[in-house]
């Protein structure tokens, strides 16, 4: 060990700083600089522990694959007009895969917790503690949109076809609007529950019965009444359909109409508003818990 | 100068347990200030509340004049916390967790990452540090974990139990490592239920009980306070207590014998406060010869920091640690400390 540790001036003149205690004059620079270092974190967690990343990957391309078989004799025409079963299953694989991977988002931040590496970040002075909020959300989207591209091309190689570049574009905003709803809803419980068997649980209860209860698998028309109720209320549908809907219309607007709800047509544009809303409504009710866990 | 800490008046209770009944401290700047306890006195609630982890429900908690429930985040910038539990990244490297950190206190990249190879150089750290935390020994990670804390220059380190779990070794070098931090003029806040490790280190002590201070001063001062000398006899390994009851009827005839106290969890021995003088050992030999009680120990000593501890407690702190241990509910535990 060395012996010098002359780095500080004895006893700063840290008194005058009590009589006018300043907010910060960098606040967006520094909010920057800790959501930067704690998203690098997650990143790098990525890198070195990449098998949930590749088990997001191979999972939903082998949905394709294989409940794309499952239904390929299904008569021509019954998932609609000109449609396969592989063709109808992309965007339900794409947003139940986004969805499934959001809904983890909580995960690591209750790990977090439990390890005690969360009091690290709560007695550091964050410009705003919701960094540690923001890391994760832009840690769950990237890694949705990057899972989103890869099933996107695997559908395409499978038959599905390949929506032109506004298509894309427009895949990447469900995706984006549906993960970062679901990620606040995961973020949330993160903080509300007492432990992580408690959030694994409350995935566990979520995850397929959402994915049922949605269009994912199969139309609207398939359902009995109450389920098509359930389904047309349910955000993955809002995602799934618009998705689906560009899939098989080269030339879709945003005019279109996209589901047959109960209580009418559902068009490309409501859909994305119902999905914006979503995302609204999940980030504004975490907000009370958050400011209560991390105030 | 406004003191490195002062806390007045603090309350605080989980529920309807009360952690801490009524505490209030001054530390001044550049010394090692030492909070000594059994487990549950209120230590650690102490220290959380300090660093704005946990509100308390009353007092007055400052750091160098800054209120802690007023302004928080200046306050977060004066104190370096490391907590009793090393939490690290085992997936990130020693240098990755300490960029994260400076990150966290919005030092610019240039100034941390000469600091960084500061603190690397000063904890011996530099050849671990591009291995993954997962990898360290319990010595190294309590190492990186002070690393951490004094990245940002704090103007008070708080340290909780900064060497349990740690061997002889490690905890030596964490002890001069506090001293050379005081030598450079920074305050030093630590936990313990080491006597030796508060005797050894610190210029102040307070001891708490049951989230309250029963004792406050310098080391000595406090050894002064309760006088006389020690004497601790056991008239054999268990004995039975009639012999002990006999024993000390006996002895408190003596003169010199101010007080004497039969400890019923070390096999009924007695511990005696004389006033000193030579002749005390031999005087009390004869006495028990006289009466045909045996002699299985019998020792003599200065009074130390537990002797304070039993003055104002009536138990060692090794009794009271042991029936803290005996209570002890990891799982309230766990959920107090879990954010």
């Amino acid at each position: 060990m060395k012996t010098e540790i002359n780095w500080q001036q004895v006893a700063s003149s840290s008194t005058e700083v009590a009589a006018t205690p300043q907010l910060s004059d960098n606040f967006f620079g520094e909010l920057l600089q800790e959501t930067l270092a704690l998203t690098r974190r997650l990143f790098i967690q990525l890198q070195r522990r990449p098998s949930t990343l590749v088990a997001g990957i191979i999972q939903p391309v082998m949905w394709l694959v294989l409940f794309g078989a499952l239904f390929q004799n299904a008569p021509q025409g019954l998932f609609g007009a000109t449609t396969n079963y592989g063709q109808f299953l992309a965007a339900g694989v794409i947003v139940f895969t986004a969805f499934a991977g959001a809904l983890n988002a909580g995960l690591p931040v209750m790990f977090d917790r439990e390890f005690g590496f969360l009091n690290r970040l709560l007695v550091a002075p964050l410009a705003s503690r919701f960094s540690i909020v923001f890391a994760s959300a832009i840690f769950i989207i990237s890694q949705s949109l990057l899972q989103a591209s890869v099933i996107v091309a695997a559908a395409a190689f499978l038959g599905a076809g390949l929506p032109n570049a506004v298509g894309l574009g427009a895949i990447a905003l469900v995706v984006f609007l549906l993960a970062l709803g679901v990620t606040a809803i995961s973020l949330g419980l993160a903080f509300a529950l007492p432990g992580h068997i408690e959030l694994i649980a409350v995935i566990f209860v979520t995850n397929l019965p959402l994915l049922f209860a949605s269009t994912a698998l199969a139309p609207l028309s398939f359902m009995p009444q109450w389920l098509q109720v359930i389904a047309t209320l349910n955000p993955l549908s809002y995602a799934i359909e618009p998705i689906r809907h560009l899939y098989l219309h080269s030339n879709w607007g945003l005019g279109d109409v996209v589901m047959h709800a109960f209580w009418g047509d559902v068009t490309f544009g409501t859909a994305l508003l119902v999905l914006l809303g979503f995302a609204l409504v999940s980030l504004l009710s975490i907000q009370p818990k958050l400011k209560r866990s991390l105030a | 100068m406004a003191p490195a800490i002062l806390i007045e008046n603090l309350q605080k209770s989980y529920g309807k347990v009360v952690a801490i009944q009524d505490v209030s401290l001054l530390v001044q700047p550049g010394e090692i200030f030492g909070l000594l306890g059994p487990n549950g006195a209120g230590k650690t609630t102490t220290l959380r509340i300090l660093c704005t982890l946990t509100t308390p429900d009353a007092g007055k908690v400052e750091v160098s004049g800054i209120s802690v429930l007023k302004y928080p985040k200046l306050a977060r910038q004066k104190l370096g916390y490391v907590a009793q539990e090393v939490a690290l990244d085992k997936i990130l490297t020693g240098i990755e967790l300490l960029q994260l950190q400076a990150a966290l206190y919005h030092i610019p990249t240039a100034v941390a990452k000469e600091r960084i190879n500061k603190v690397l150089d000063l904890l011996g750290l530099q050849e671990y540090a591009n291995q993954k935390t997962g990898t360290y020994s319990g010595g190294l990670r309590k190492r990186l974990d002070l690393a951490a804390g004094l990245l940002h220059q704090p103007d008070v380190l708080v340290l909780d139990e900064p060497t349990v779990g740690l061997d002889i070794e490690s905890r030596f070098v964490v002890w001069d490592f506090l001293r050379q931090l005081r030598a450079s003029g920074t305050t030093v806040v630590i936990t313990s239920h080491y006597l030796e490790e508060i005797d050894a280190l610190a210029d102040q002590v307070a001891i708490i009980d049951s989230g309250l201070v029963i004792a406050a001063g310098t080391p000595s001062q406090l050894k002064d306070q309760v006088g006389g000398d020690r004497i601790t006899l056991r008239i054999r390994e268990f004995s039975p207590s009639e012999e002990a009851d006999k024993a000390k009827y006996l002895l408190e005839q003596l003169p010199f014998v101010q007080e004497i106290i039969i400890n019923k969890a070390q096999g009924n021995s007695l511990n005696l406060v004389v006033t000193p003088q030579s002749e005390a050992l031999i005087s009390i030999q004869q006495a028990l010869n006289n009466a045909s009680l045996p002699i299985f120990g019998i020792a003599q000593s200065r009074p130390s920091l537990d002797d304070v501890y039993l003055a104002a407690t009536g138990r060692t702190l090794m009794d009271a640690e042991l029936a803290a241990i005996a209570n002890f509910d990891p799982k309230a535990k766990k959920q107090q400390n879990m954010r």
